[in-house]
């Protein structure tokens, strides 16, 4: 059993809101009287030394404990590192398939949304703090009536749900309560997408791709690599398939760059209301059934020729994914040519959602309806969810007395056109749930604090299907409860907590009798942090009846002169919202615009050009009835397409914490719903405001000014060598490495610019965060910096992580008047922070501008920082210079290892930060002294140069050329 | 013998007006500073140009001092340097006063050794500019630090971890530099300080004055023994001097010029810093001849032809300057550099051209007038082109610092500088800084050599008889 003891840093928290100054007066006289006692007894009971100490848990050595993070409900698996039973780090989990070791930026940072001070820590009753046993009281009472009607007043919203154990909680409260009914709202999801495949398949059903087996992708605007479940493992997989022979192509069909565009071969922007057109076309080409063969006004471009071509010359071995902007008919539309090119089971497994079974006494479930139109063979087996619309209408009907909210924000984060909030005002009993006092806490009648999934036991399944556990890693540290805790007390069974009701429902699932060999697999599956044995669900299939379904065929209305196509994106930092009050997901530049703590209307150069509009000026949005409004400054990106606006949501939170509130615009307010799903597209007016508003951003210049940073090979050419001549002689004698001398390759034709390293090396590192001033005055702290650049306006992107090169020649050294800035005896150019005063000569001298200064105190003095930071990392004081080290504490932890048994560190031992969680393994690092390596092999190859040879600083960081495929674009696709 | 002295009267040279007698000479300046007889009567308190100048340069200096308190209580952050301009005002105020202070040790060190008359009466005064305005340059390194509470690591001094400078840094260079170049430019100034103080000591009424001089008058009486060793000490420091007049600046420039920084990069810069301090000093000297000779009415001593003289040393300067430009520009394209040439446009068209454009003005187009008579002897405009020229100078040194940064060698770096409220106060104080301690050494020390014009009316009375 892996209870981990919470550390010393819980007692020291201030409790409840107003506990501080009280509990510290309490502590005072408590420590006063100890000083008085002085050491002259024992205290009376027995108290017990610490002789045998817990193997693995010696100061200073880390433990990992295999557990899952939830992205929008969906397992993640991870591996969290503790020090002295302290969080500090996230990695991925090898074995769980949703992460294979790599973790996106957002599972990474949840290490700084576990130590949140700002978190929820008390249950409130309205505005005044309350008990646990007064809410017990209350909700019983409330039970108590609804269970006299049977539950028809009773309402549960939850966001998506893949834990077993919840689901079947969640089927034992629809049982005591048969008119209750359950409702899922995911503002990360794709309502579209949802719609259309529950209509094919009769029940909840996701994609799940599988495309380390394609070799072309089309993506219409999907974002397949962007912070989502399985963000991390299509990266992964498409790395693979690329990596392969032949080479997997990428097509993207865009409205605004995403990470797809940056690795596609054939880039294409195009609005989505094109973009619907492009894959009727598409469609009508391939011979799909059912296609809609659409007027051909316009010269065909040849880009569509070569994307029909190129599927069509792969058939079963390709993946059409539609994104979040598109219809439900061009949803619809992608299945179809999928299924006729026979991707499906193939290269697209459709995967039921484990759903609560069904209560006897079903009087209306929300499958009901959905029930009888599903495709052949499967029958509904679970209730399915209903949705936020079907549940505002009820409660704008006052069909709804009691309504539980677990771990949700509708208020804030539900389409503006729906107005939850003045349904909201109409419930008698509202019980919300959730990690922050969001927008939603403040409207509901009860709010209980959640457990991080950090510190609660629970389990979730991830998209594929596969189970896992989570494992507390951490007592609670702000007294949060489970969510189990609260299904329990609704379902009215007494159990003793989530950690007993979790092992009940897989003791019951196993159905093992023996004690023994049910701890066996029970601690076996917390070590892996897979649940090894469980079967996948029924391989669903479609066929041509079903696809043949219609779903309500109305054309998006085209945009109006004067309108424009808003498109509502998840923001790539903060996703929907959900992470809003994380510092590093705030301050982490979104990948094309380097915006940082803020949202900005995208637009295209075009479309600002048109409305004559600067980066920064504020326009007025309002929806085409002119009901809704809301201002917004406008960011110009090159490459997105003409008369499309683009609107990262998650962003003008009214409640939460101080990192959160008043950043940015809230683009709900707009959204819109229709058939019963929140559009993400929809048309509106733009007026510019005549205000500026001005944006932290971290990169102003993306243009390449006639230099080379960033390589390109031909995949056609055979003269593909971009290595440099040799090294040009030097003034300073060659330096001689007698044991290791370490290096690093980055394979840009694999970087996707996903930004997990930059969060990797920030959590490594202690980087501080600095905050949207300090940002805006051109000081940001990451060591790893992703640069951008353009090849041309709105041509290719590439993205290039740039941190420290540790150069052989490295200008930085010579200039250091104090020598705070050395050569060590393996290569690496290190930092020597107690003896920087400080004179930013290095900086300077620097031409990859890669350290960092702290102009001011920026290190983050909460306790709550002190607990999760890296012990073996400084925490860097003001007016010293800081940079990448190549994780020099993971070299050293290595050498010790290695000391320890007498032998010499192995190759790939030491794995940096930002290489352990790279999905795409675009980072390689080693010694280069040993030339089977895998960096030496990397640094072998054809494709490795290094920035700004010409200098001759000799960077030890090399990278590998992007390859372009001539072949997959024609001459007039802009990619 | 005392009657060969009663007779040496001027008789009015360019240099010295007519009538002067040495003890007429040695009236006159004392009174000054002890306030008896000429504007003084009165005595200081009376004037309220005074008492406003001083007023308002002593609320600079508390402003100073409470501006690098905090300074140092909350980090340089407080200025608008960034990464890549990781050097901003401080460094750029730091240059430009270093230059101002360069004109002193000329006017006293090689004037002295090429025995030009014309530095007898403005040597003092220089000296004490340039004391000053190395004082203020050597601050402003120290504010610049991120942790400026360690600024004695530069030095070399025996500790227990073994711990030196790194010599092949020219920061390391500088520290050098700037200390001895403070050191002999006070040894020069107060050895030649030592016999007016005796002088000031025998006319003081108060007693506290005389204590006070005669402290530091050295028990000064003018033995011809002292005179003999006095002359050869004053001699010494100036060849000692000599050097140091090409070396701090040359240092300063080797700052830049070791930097890899396209901007900074470059030969040409040692003598072109050096050109520039002079050419800032010089109109420094001039800017504040104007107002002295005006306030003090020093006319006879601070002839049209010493300001003549210094407009021609700095229209010298100018041209010297100019070509240092133009060799820039001409590296820049004949080396057909990517980084330089990008630099190069940028000062002419990017962010920072209207500070590249207005110091081209004021440091060479400007300048140009100098070429007539007229115009170097026209006190107004003078004080224009000077005042023009320091401007000009801070703004080259600006440039160099901030705009070579500004967009170097990866253009994902790229970004700007902008001064933060806390640049302009330091670089706005440490001008009252220069200016209350200028006051202050008008208001207690001689501005003019007394021994030397003593010695100028013996020597322009000789040269006068027939």
């Amino acid at each position: 059993m892996r209870r981990v003891v919470a550390p010393a840093i819980n007692t020291t928290m201030p409790a409840g809101v107003d506990g501080g100054r009280r509990r510290m007066l309490k502590l005072m006289a408590a420590s006063a009287a100890l000083a008085g006692s002085g050491c002259s007894q024992p205290p009376a009971e027995k108290i017990r030394p610490y002789v045998n100490m817990p193997e693995g848990m010696a100061p200073g050595d880390p433990v990992f404990y295999a557990t899952t993070l939830l992205h929008e409900g969906h397992g993640v698996g991870v591996l969290v590192e503790t020090e002295s039973g302290r969080p500090v780090k996230i990695e991925g989990n090898p074995i769980h398939p949703a992460s294979l070791g790599a973790a996106d930026a957002q599972s990474q940072a949840a290490i700084l949304t576990l130590w949140d001070p700002e978190r929820s820590r008390i249950v409130m009753h309205g505005a005044q703090p309350s008990t646990w046993s007064a809410l017990l009281d209350s909700l019983s009472t409330q039970l108590r009536e609804e269970a006299g009607t049977q539950g028809k007043g009773l309402r549960l919203l939850s966001g998506p749900v893949s834990s077993p154990t919840l689901l079947a909680q969640i089927g034992e409260v629809l049982a005591r309560f048969p008119g209750a009914s359950w409702h899922v709202h995911d503002p990360a999801g794709c309502d579209a997408a949802a719609q259309v495949a529950r209509r094919l398949f009769g029940r909840p059903v996701r994609p799940v791709y599988r495309l380390d087996r394609a070799r072309t992708v089309l993506s219409v605007d999907a974002d397949l690599f962007g912070p989502s479940a399985d963000g991390v493992r299509n990266a992964h997989d498409f790395m693979q398939a690329r990596r392969g022979e032949p080479r997997a192509r990428m097509l993207a069909l865009e409205s605004t760059p995403g990470l797809c565009g940056a690795i596609a071969d054939l880039r294409v922007a195009l609005s989505p209301a094109d973009m619907e057109a492009a894959l009727d076309a598409v469609a009508s080409r391939l011979g799909v059934p059912a296609a809609v063969s659409p007027q051909e006004t316009e010269a065909r471009p040849a880009w569509l020729d070569s994307v029909c071509a190129q599927l069509r010359s792969t058939p079963g071995a390709c993946v059409v994914a539609p994104g979040h902007s598109l219809s439900p008919r061009a949803h619809l539309m992608a299945w179809r040519i999928n299924a006729h090119l026979g991707n499906l089971g193939q290269t697209i497994i459709p995967t039921a959602q484990q759903l609560p079974t069904e209560p006897r006494l079903a009087l209306q479930s929300a499958g009901a309806e959905a029930a009888g139109t599903g495709a052949a063979g499967i029958g509904t087996s679970g209730v399915s969810p209903g949705t936020l619309n079907e549940l505002v209408d009820a409660m704008r009907d006052g069909a709804v007395r009691t309504l539980i909210m677990l771990d949700v924000n509708p208020v804030y984060d539900s389409p503006g056109a729906l107005d939850f909030a003045g349904a909201l005002s109409k419930i008698p009993f509202s019980v919300h749930m959730g990690l922050y006092r969001d927008e939603t806490a403040h409207a509901c009648d009860w709010h209980i604090p959640m457990a991080h999934e950090l510190e609660a036991w629970s389990d979730a399944r991830s998209i594929d299907g596969t189970a896992s556990l989570i494992q507390p890693v951490i007592a609670p540290l702000y007294g949060g409860r489970s969510p189990h805790e609260v299904m329990d007390m609704l379902a009215d069974t007494r159990t003793a907590g989530a950690h007993e009701r979790v092992r009940a429902f897989w003791r019951n699932l196993w159905d093992m009798e023996d004690a023994h060999d049910f701890e066996q697999r029970w601690d076996e599956a917390l070590r892996r942090g897979v649940i090894d044995g469980e079967p996948a669900g029924p391989a669903l299939n479609l066929d041509a009846r079903a696809l043949a379904a219609q779903v309500p065929e109305e054309i998006e209305p085209a945009p109006e002169e004067g309108e424009l196509l808003a498109v509502f994106v998840n923001d790539s930092g903060i996703v929907a919202g959900r992470h809003a009050n994380n510092a590093w997901l705030q301050e982490l530049p979104r990948p094309y615009t380097k915006i940082t703590w803020d949202n900005a209307a995208l637009l295209s150069p075009g479309t600002a050009r048109r409305h004559a509009l600067r980066n920064g000026d504020v326009v007025s949005l309002s929806s085409t009835d002119a009901s809704a409004k809301l201002l917004a400054p406008i960011w110009i990106v090159p490459g997105q397409a003409d008369g499309v606006v683009i609107l990262p949501l998650g962003f003008g939170r009214r409640h939460a914490g101080a990192k959160a509130q008043g950043r940015g615009f809230d683009a709900y307010v707009l959204q819109d719903t229709r058939n019963g799903a929140a559009r993400r597209c929809l048309p509106l007016c733009l007026q510019p405001a005549d205000q500026r508003h001005a944006l932290a951003v971290t990169q102003h210049e993306m243009g390449l000014a006639g230099r080379e940073p960033v390589r390109i090979v031909s995949l056609q050419s055979s003269n593909a060598d971009v290595r440099g001549s040799a090294a040009q002689p030097s003034l300073y004698p060659p330096r001689e490495y007698d044991s290791h001398a370490w290096g690093m390759t980055v394979d840009l034709d694999a970087c996707i610019g996903c930004n997990a390293c930059a969060i990797a090396c920030q959590a490594e590192n202690n980087i501080p965060v600095v905050g949207p001033e300090e940002i805006a005055r051109g000081r940001t702290m990451h060591w790893m910096r992703i640069d951008l650049y353009h090849e041309g306006d709105g041509g290719r992107t590439q993205f290039q992580p740039m941190a420290c090169q540790h150069c052989e020649n490295a200008p930085c050294e010579v200039v250091c008047p104090v020598g705070a800035t050395m050569h060590d005896s393996e290569g690496l150019n290190v930092q020597v922070y107690n003896r920087c005063v400080g004179t930013r000569f290095c900086s300077n001298n620097c031409p990859y501008k890669v350290r960092h200064f702290n102009f001011f105190d920026y290190a983050d003095h909460d306790p709550s920082a002190a607990a999760h930071a890296n012990p073996d990392v400084t925490v860097r004081q003001r007016g010293v210079m800081e940079k990448c080290t190549y994780c020099v504490q993971r070299i050293s932890h290595a050498r010790i290892e290695a000391q320890k048994q007498g032998r010499t560190i192995r190759d790939g031992e030491v794995v940096t930060a930002c290489e352990a969680t790279c999905p795409t393994q675009a980072i390689v690092f080693g010694d280069t002294a040993d030339p089977h390596s895998r960096v030496s092999r990397s640094k072998a190859s054809p494709r490795n140069y290094t920035v700004l040879a010409e200098l001759n600083t000799r960077p030890r960081t090399s990278y590998l050329a992007r390859i372009v495929d001539r072949e997959a674009a024609p001459e007039d696709g802009d990619g | 013998m005392a009657e060969r002295e009663a007779k040496a009267v001027s008789p009015g040279t360019p240099e010295l007006g007519p009538g002067w007698t040495a003890g007429g000479v040695t009236d006159k300046i004392s009174a000054i500073v002890l306030g008896r007889g000429g504007p003084w009567t009165r005595g200081w308190h009376e004037h309220w140009r005074w008492r406003s100048a001083l007023l308002i340069s002593f609320c600079g200096v508390l402003t100073l001092l409470a501006a690098s308190t905090w300074l140092f209580m909350r980090g340089v952050g407080l200025f608008g340097v960034n990464i890549p301009v990781a050097w901003g005002f401080a460094l750029g105020n730091f240059v430009w006063w270093i230059g101002i202070g360069h004109a002193g040790t000329f006017i006293s060190a090689i004037l002295l050794l090429l025995r030009q008359r014309w530095r007898t009466s403005i040597n003092r005064y220089a000296e004490a500019m340039t004391l000053f305005a190395a004082g203020i340059a050597g601050l402003f390194p120290i504010f610049h630090l991120g942790r400026p509470w360690f600024a004695y690591w530069l030095l070399p001094y025996p500790n227990r971890m073994e711990l030196w400078p790194q010599w092949r840094s020219p920061l390391v260079w500088d520290i050098f530099a700037i200390s001895t170049y403070l050191l002999v430019s006070l040894l020069f100034w107060y050895v030649g300080l030592i016999p007016d103080l005796a002088s000031l000591r025998d006319k003081a009424a108060s007693r506290g004055k005389r204590l006070a001089y005669g402290i530091f008058a050295l028990g000064w009486r003018g033995d011809a023994r002292h005179w003999h060793h006095y002359e050869s000490a004053y001699l010494l420091l100036a060849g000692l001097a000599t050097p140091l007049v090409v070396s701090v600046h040359t240092v300063v420039a080797l700052d830049f010029s070791i930097g890899n920084t396209p901007g900074y990069h470059s030969t040409i810069f040692p003598p072109y810093f050096v050109a520039g301090a002079l050419f800032s000093g010089f109109a420094m000297v001039i800017t504040l001849a104007i107002p002295l000779r005006h306030y003090f009415r020093l006319q006879d001593f601070i002839t049209l032809r010493h300001l003549d003289l210094a407009a021609r040393v700095m229209l010298a300067c100018s041209l010297f300057v100019a070509y240092g430009y133009a060799c820039e520009l001409f590296t820049a394209y004949y080396s057909g550099d990517t980084y330089e040439i990008h630099m190069t446009r940028d000062r002419f068209t990017g962010v920072y051209a209207p500070v590249y454009w207005a110091y081209m003005c004021c440091n060479v187009a400007v300048p140009q007038l100098l070429w007539w008579r007229r115009v170097r002897r026209s006190v107004p405009t003078l004080l224009i082109v000077s005042l023009l020229v320091n401007a000009g100078m801070w703004m080259e040194r600006f440039v160099i610092v901030v705009q070579s940064l500004h967009q170097d060698y990866l253009p994902s770096a790229w970004d700007i500088f902008i001064p933060s409220v806390w640049d302009w106060i330091f670089l706005l104080s440490s001008i009252a800084l220069f200016v209350w301690l200028f006051l202050m050494f008008v208001r207690y020390l001689p501005m003019i050599s007394m021994a030397e014009m003593r010695g100028l009316v013996q020597e322009t009375a000789e040269e006068g008889k027939p």
